[in-house]
């Protein structure tokens, strides 16, 4: 049995940690409405989060304190503001049934401000806070790739295909290898952008997706069978930014590098150097900082720029103490037009007993 | 004693007893025809409770049948980390089903989940919600579409007439069992080409978390040699 005093103990030292740095403090409702949950993160947020009928519909004990701190900050804060929170979070344990469905969340976000500023003041945060435990740290950008995708020299549509799959790799890749025409686009989307009438003989028009919306992805494909493939060393510079784990100093070499060849990769690249010297300026050197090139692709959705995470050396089994990273883009999502930069976040107090 | 749950009532049930009629385990239901007891000739130590198919993965899962018949996608649907709780013994070559992923006839763009997932993404962009999915296999809908990286639907609960869902509107496509493909095709639906979400089968079914003590461990090795399956 988990001993849920000391959780506690272990999560206010870090709450107080987080109100000495500045920030206020602030509560949200256990019990979140899941139509925001869902359309964020879609279907598969039911697999993690508990659902329930709640006083206005469906409602989902509250899978993690961001998308309610980000929605009260849009609709009543300043700028910048800096909040701290503690309390209780619910995860379906799907690929972990022995990990705990219940647990504690203390987390610090940092609305506004100079972008590599305030990621080097949060991290420098989370890693004093957590240095003195034994972990291992990992860095990345997913902003990066998103600069690379974004700048390829093919449609907007494909662009915006596998913008949209950054957090899903195997899907991601399947594009890529298409685009590239290292695959065949399948037999039958040749087939159906042939046909004369390809309506002939197919049944009665039912449903609300309806003859516009095929006509339209006919078209699409039409337009997309016409695209020359994403040039082969195109492809070798997005393999060589998600392949790359070097210490920062070095990855940030190899990344400029990189943006010779792919210019639009440049002003990420640039905030990287900014943030690594906001870093060095705060104590922690560069070449100490580990950088991974796809980290928090798979696992961390709303993530758009920089992204971190503390585990427990020597502890695989244990999911990671500390995760955290910029989300500029869940503040527009969520922002109803506005738009605020922001970066923040969290620690599982049951991990840090565990790894002292 | 070894409990093992069986279907109460139709093919299931018959075919069931078939099954182990033909290893030497004569099964029928006791007295009545109504009457919801079984009896086992050629055994000892083996009671057979009847139960409706859909409640035997529970039954399993809380250890209060030893053994238990049912379909694989209604332990699949219904038990969180099914392997973790129940073993499988045998598949029993009937009760063929199919869960399948089934979009309008007309949808000639659409043929694989690869087609789905563009065309959800268009679809949300134009009506301004995730394009729904009626099922009532959520758990097995779900994991197969997020391993396969299908984004932007949403599954909408139907417990039946599921096929009747996309013309009423309710839904723009549905995941249902089918063994022949003929509800679709009468519903003006096809299945997407990529092969079945899960081809279902009757399976006999070892309940991990059952009371095996008291001798149960060994009558069910002593059962297990009679079926062949030892």
């Amino acid at each position: 049995m988990r001993d849920k005093s000391a959780e506690r103990a272990e999560a206010a030292g870090f709450l107080q940690a987080f109100l000495d740095a500045g920030a206020v403090p602030v509560e949200t409702d256990i019990l979140q409405p899941a139509g925001t949950l869902l359309d964020l993160y879609g279907e598969d947020i039911r697999a993690r989060a508990f659902t329930t009928q709640g006083p206005d519909g469906e409602a989902m004990l509250r899978p993690d304190f961001t998308v309610p701190v980000v929605q009260m900050h849009m609709a009543e804060g300043g700028d910048p503001a800096r909040y701290a929170y503690v309390g209780e979070v619910f995860r379906r344990q799907a690929a972990d049934p022995g990990r705990p469905a219940e647990y504690l969340q203390v987390g610090y976000e940092l609305f506004g401000g100079d972008a590599p500023e305030a990621d080097a003041e949060t991290f420098a945060l989370f890693h004093r806070l957590l240095s003195p435990l034994s972990t291992r740290v990992t860095t990345g950008d997913i902003g990066i790739l998103l600069a690379a995708v974004s700048g390829l020299a093919t449609s907007q549509a494909r662009k915006t295909a596998l913008l949209r799959h950054i957090w899903r790799p195997r899907r991601f890749r399947t594009l890529i290898d298409r685009y590239a025409g290292r695959t065949e686009a399948p037999a039958h989307r040749r087939d159906v952008t042939a046909r004369a009438d390809p309506f002939a003989h197919v049944g009665p028009e039912i449903g609300l997706r309806d003859r516009a919306d095929v006509e339209a992805r006919i078209a699409a494909l039409k337009a997309d069978a016409a695209e020359p493939p994403i040039s082969k060393s195109e492809v070798e510079l997005i393999d060589d930014i998600l392949r790359l784990r070097a210490p920062s100093d070095a990855a940030l070499q190899t990344l400029r590098d990189v943006a010779m060849d792919m210019p639009s990769i440049a002003p990420a690249v640039d905030g990287l150097a900014r943030r690594l010297e906001a870093l060095d300026a705060r104590g922690i050197a560069p070449e100490s900082l580990p950088f991974e090139g796809s980290h928090g692709r798979s696992t961390m959705e709303y993530y758009d720029g920089f992204v971190f995470s503390f585990s427990a050396a020597g502890r695989a089994d244990l999911p990671p103490l500390s995760t955290g990273g910029r989300y500029d883009a869940l503040t527009r999502v969520l922002g109803q037009g506005r738009a605020t930069p922001a970066v923040g976040g969290v620690i599982r107090p049951a991990l840090t007993l565990e790894a002292r | 004693m070894l409990k093992l749950g069986v279907p109460s009532k139709g093919r299931l049930m018959d075919k069931t007893f078939d099954w182990f009629g033909a290893r030497g385990l004569t099964m029928g239901k006791g007295g009545t025809e109504r009457e919801y007891s079984g009896v086992v000739d050629g055994f000892d130590g083996l009671q057979l409770i009847l139960l409706s198919a859909g409640e035997i993965p529970r039954e399993l899962a809380a250890g209060r049948i030893h053994l238990g018949v049912t379909g694989s996608d209604l332990v699949r649907e219904k038990l969180a980390h099914w392997d973790e709780q129940v073993e499988e013994l045998a598949l029993m070559g009937f009760g063929h089903a199919d869960l399948v992923i089934a979009v309008p006839s007309f949808w000639v763009d659409v043929e694989t989940l690869d087609d789905l997932d563009a065309a959800a993404a268009a679809f949300r962009r134009r009506h301004g919600f995730r394009l729904r999915i009626a099922t009532k296999y959520h758990r097995l809908v779900r994991d197969y579409l997020t391993w396969n990286g299908v984004a932007d639907y949403q599954l909408v609960d139907s417990q039946g007439a599921t096929e009747g869902t996309v013309r009423h509107e309710t839904a723009e496509a549905i995941a249902d069992i089918t063994s022949t493909g003929e509800t679709l095709r009468a519903n003006h639906l096809k299945m997407l080409s990529d092969g079945p979400v899960h081809a279902s089968q009757a399976t006999l079914f070892r309940a991990r978390n059952a009371d095996w003590e008291g001798g149960a461990r060994e009558r069910l090795a002593v059962l297990l040699q009679r079926l062949g399956l030892d």
